[in-house]
């Protein structure tokens, strides 16, 4: 548009030309410092994995690892745990099913509180119930579990489970026991799935629910059946976190649902979780090297693999929730 | 520092004038109006793009010093887009790139040996929505001077004075300069934006839409006030409103979808301008 | 096209089923608190706050387990704030969209995932024990010919390995807690518009720079927020510390510090302190419900009120700060 016939211009001050400085060097270097920072937790996996690989499968330092002494056979069948005893057995299988029948419990109970607790705070509750109920979830959440594990040893077993259970229906009920950890698990784990399922209730687009009240629904309808099943994903990648926090949970479990590995379904009996077994070993003195010291590390393992895998396909499937509205 | 702030801007405007002006021996017409005035900030061949996409065409375009530039042409049409490359402020969109020239008197900006830290220095920026920072308002205007170490308190204390006195902001403020600047109204804020700007003793000063979102009141004090600055400072002002452009710039540019239409005196572009285009824009046929 | 009489019975008593699930959250906390007031009858007394713990029920105290708490909540903060500030800080000012940035945050996510029980096995592996190339037949000793069992530095005696010292404790709980103070924090520098950076950038300000001076200071309410956050987690882990060495039954302070009266006579011992034994007050309950003598359970929820207390006062701060911030800054 325009012809330049202007005159060269006369040199200007080389205030602009780039000049190598003590300023620009401490910019590289903070940025690095800053990267390393974020790279820590990369460590931080590294290190888990490390640790929990060299005590059960990788031979370090001249020792037979875990797994090269016990194997995975008797591991994942034999139905005996009994590392201190002087007839050593390491099935792993009562401590799974200990877990997994107080988790199991535990989702009874705090999935339908969760879910009905998120879909009336989304779709029926005025902003000042909401204003009343969400701190107290969050204080529910936010409580040190060693009080969970009180409340259950000192409340719900004495007063709920062994009046009904035992009292009236004249089972036996051990003082410590699955029923009365997994019931208080739910509500441990209850807040976690309402916020989690509220948010994906909340991501129901408007549009979907108004189609659904423009058809002459009720507010039942339309959140039974337009808005639960389009947040559905959200709400299964919800429990399955919930439930991987119940598995992960170590001092609810070790204060009301006992010490004692057994393979049973029967939630009135004390039983041990994983996590239960860890921190009571380490409670004292194991000699390093030894096969009982080894196997904390393997049920750790075991625990990792499970919660890790639980945690990707909740990741896995909120991602693809969230893929459909966009 | 030897000379106190004032001394500084004062010597440089001394200095630009004892050069004296080059005459432009430009035939074209458009370029007539940079006849005292040497050129400041020029493009050549400039295209720029966002990732694939294209916002600029072939941009070459001289802007002369103490004196007002205006970008006129409808929204989207790459006006703010433009003003950014002059101080490199796209850098840190991710995907932009240009190719082409552009040049502070006669330097390439892009080279790498530039500093693109010293060149944000010298080419201030007042963006259209006012961002002062939550701090108080002295310490607004003394954080550019902070940054090239200047910490003795009295020469702070000047160039925040002197630069709040050129924005037309001191009076109002010189007795509360440590309230916060976001308890000052929109007109003010802005008018601390340019005071901040002019802190670093810049020599261009890019506007982008400085008063679309003010008052008619504050809008015509900030129009005052460019016609104050321009005896100083190489301003551009990206606008909206064709008014404006007339009352306050000495040139004008029309922008039209990536394009530079025309260029040319204010006066001249206004009431004859050699596109049909532009004709058509400045009465409103369309944009 | 109108509806039969009313509203269908289902639909009332679905209405009913949820409002009785979202209520029965401020049931279940009355009773919960409601019961171990109840039990703490008689033990919550100014003595029970300032003894030390015993075989005796009335006369056990949760003094320890305050004062290592207190170290524990200090060391680790100095550890896990600028590790964690710093990868946030990072992760949102400095990062382009890479596969190792993508990796960085999907690993975070991963890591909050993590059984806090795995966290104490890292710690005793890598703190505790630091892998046992202290030990007798370790490496070290076979590379240096001797068995080393501590250096000194600057007068202060530390242990290798760390061993069950507040060191080793506080390092496994900044690692646990680091996933919460960079998601805490990276959220706090979402918040600040970009607007605000670019006003700085204009001006000739380097990142570090817009981001010392600007983004950070802006920022200070929400990290804080964060940090008190991810302070009441820590305050209330139990698991991963009882795994690294927490004692149980402590009559002692760490590095002898117990009271004012210590501190005067021996203030060396704060800085041994880090390398000693301790007890925190979650470990401390979590001994005495284990006591068969009932009145332990008492003891245990008295304990149990002071550490709600505690959580209380710092979550009221932090929404005091909060709301106080939030006012200030409208953006």
């Amino acid at each position: 548009m325009n012809s330049p016939t202007i005159p060269e211009q006369p040199a200007p001050a080389p205030v602009l030309r780039r000049q190598f400085s003590l300023a620009r060097l401490r910019e590289t270097a903070i940025e690095w410092a800053l990267f390393g920072c974020s790279s820590v937790s990369i460590l931080v996996t590294l290190a888990i994995l490390f640790v929990l690989l060299i005590e059960t499968v990788v031979p370090f330092g001249g020792q037979l690892p875990f797994f090269g002494r016990v194997s995975l056979w008797e591991f994942f069948t034999e139905p005996r745990w009994t590392p201190t005893f002087s007839e050593k057995h390491f099935g792993v299988l009562p401590l799974v099913s200990g877990t997994i029948l107080v988790a199991i419990i535990g989702a009874f109970v705090g999935l339908p509180l969760g879910i009905l607790s998120a879909i009336y705070l989304s779709e029926y509750a005025r902003p000042k119930t909401r204003a009343i109920v969400k701190p107290i979830l969050e204080i529910l959440s936010g409580m040190p579990t060693v009080v969970y594990g009180y409340f259950a040893l000192i409340f719900v077993t004495p007063y709920l489970v062994q009046p009904l259970f035992h009292t009236l229906l004249g089972f036996e009920v051990d003082a410590t026991n699955a029923l009365s950890a997994g019931i208080v698990m739910g509500i441990m784990i209850m807040p976690m799935v309402c916020s989690l399922s509220e948010d994906a209730i909340r991501a129901v687009p408007r549009t979907l629910r108004e189609a659904g009240y423009a058809l002459g629904s009720t507010k039942y309808d339309v959140s039974l059946k337009v808005v639960v099943p389009a947040a559905l994903s959200g709400i299964v990648a919800a429990f399955l976190l919930a439930v991987a926090r119940a598995i992960g949970e170590t001092m609810l479990v070790a204060i009301a649902a006992g010490n004692t590995p057994q393979l049973t379904m029967n939630p009135l009996k004390s039983v041990q979780t994983m996590t239960t077994f860890i921190v009571n070993t380490t409670k004292g003195d194991t000699p390093s090297g030894s096969i009982e010291y080894q196997s904390l590390y393997a049920v750790a393992l075991c625990l990792f693999v499970m919660t890790f895998g639980m945690n990707v396909v909740s990741h896995a499937v909120m991602r693809r929730f969230r893929e459909v509205y966009h | 520092m030897a000379k106190s702030f004032t001394n500084l801007m004062n010597d440089r405007a001394a200095a630009e004038r004892a050069k004296g002006g080059v005459p432009n021996g430009a035939a074209d017409p458009a370029a007539a109006g940079a006849q005292t005035h040497r050129v400041k900030v020029e493009t050549r061949s400039l295209n720029f793009f966002y990732g694939s996409s294209q916002a600029l065409f072939d941009i070459s375009m001289q802007i002369p010093e103490k004196s007002v530039t205006a970008l006129i042409g409808p929204s989207g049409c790459g006006k703010s887009t433009f003003l950014r490359t002059l101080n490199r402020m796209n850098d840190i969109v991710e995907g932009a790139r240009h190719t082409g020239e552009i040049l502070l008197e006669g330097i390439n900006i892009d080279g790498p040996e530039i500093d693109v830290v010293a060149l944000r220095k010298r080419v201030g920026m007042v963006f259209q929505k006012s961002t002062p920072f939550p701090k108080s308002i002295f310490e607004n205007v003394a954080f550019g001077p902070r940054l090239t170490g200047v910490k003795d308190r009295r020469a702070l204390d000047e160039i925040v004075t002197t630069c709040l006195k050129r924005a037309a902001l001191w009076e109002e403020v010189k007795n509360r300069m440590t309230d916060s600047a976001m308890a000052l109204s929109g007109g003010q804020q802005q008018r601390l934006c340019i005071a901040r700007a002019l802190a670093t003793n810049p020599d261009v000063l890019l506007m982008d839409e400085p008063a679309s979102a003010l008052d008619p009141a504050s809008t015509s004090r900030i129009e005052d006030l460019i016609f104050e600055l321009k005896e100083n400072y190489t301003i551009i002002i990206v606008t909206h409103n064709m008014q404006q452009a007339a009352r306050v710039s000495d040139m004008t540019a029309f922008f039209y979808q990536g394009h530079l239409v025309e260029m040319g005196h204010t006066q001249q572009l206004f009431t004859k301008p050699r596109e049909k285009h532009t004709e058509d824009y400045i009465t409103g046929r369309f944009g | 096209m109108t509806r039969k009489s009313g509203i269908r019975p289902a639909e009332i008593l679905f209405e009913a089923v949820c409002r009785a699930a979202a209520w029965s959250s401020l049931a279940i906390l009355c009773l919960l608190v409601g019961t171990v007031m109840w039990k703490a009858t008689g033990f919550l007394d100014w003595q029970f706050f300032t003894s030390f713990d015993s075989q005796r029920p009335e006369r056990a105290g949760i003094w320890a387990g305050l004062i290592g708490t207190s170290w524990l909540i200090l060391l680790t903060f100095m550890t896990a704030i600028p590790i964690g500030v710093g990868a946030a800080v990072y992760l949102e000012e400095y990062a382009r969209d890479t596969w190792i940035v993508r990796f960085i945050r999907v690993n975070l996510s991963n890591l909050a995932g993590v059984p806090s029980i795995v966290y104490g096995i890292l710690g005793l592996t890598v703190f505790v024990r630091m892998f046992d190339v202290f030990a007798r037949d370790g490496m070290v000793t076979r590379l240096a010919g001797k068995h080393i069992e501590a250096i000194i530095i600057a007068g202060i005696e530390i242990p290798l390995p760390l061993g069950k010292s507040l060191l080793a404790g506080a390092f496994t709980m900044s690692i646990l807690i680091l996933p919460v103070i960079i998601v805490a924090t990276q959220e706090a520098l979402r918040s600040i518009p970009p607007s605000l950076r670019h006003a700085s950038l204009a001006l000739g300000a380097t990142r570090w720079q817009t981001i010392r001076h600007q983004v950070l200071p802006a920022a200070v309410p929400g990290i804080m927020t964060g940090i008190i956050l991810s302070v009441s987690r820590a305050i209330g882990e139990t698991a991963p510390l009882i795994v690294v060495g927490a004692v149980g039954f402590a009559r002692f302070a760490p590095g002898g510090i117990g009271s004012f009266k210590d501190l005067t006579t021996h203030p060396s011992g704060l800085l041994q302190a880090p390398f000693d034994k301790y007890t925190v007050m979650p470990v401390q309950i979590f001994n005495w419900v284990g006591q068969a003598q009932q009145d332990f359970q008492s003891v245990a929820a008295a304990g149990i009120l002071v550490l709600l207390c505690l959580l209380l006062f710092m979550n009221g701060i932090a929404i005091v700060i909060r709301n106080r911030y939030q006012k200030k800054l409208r953006w």
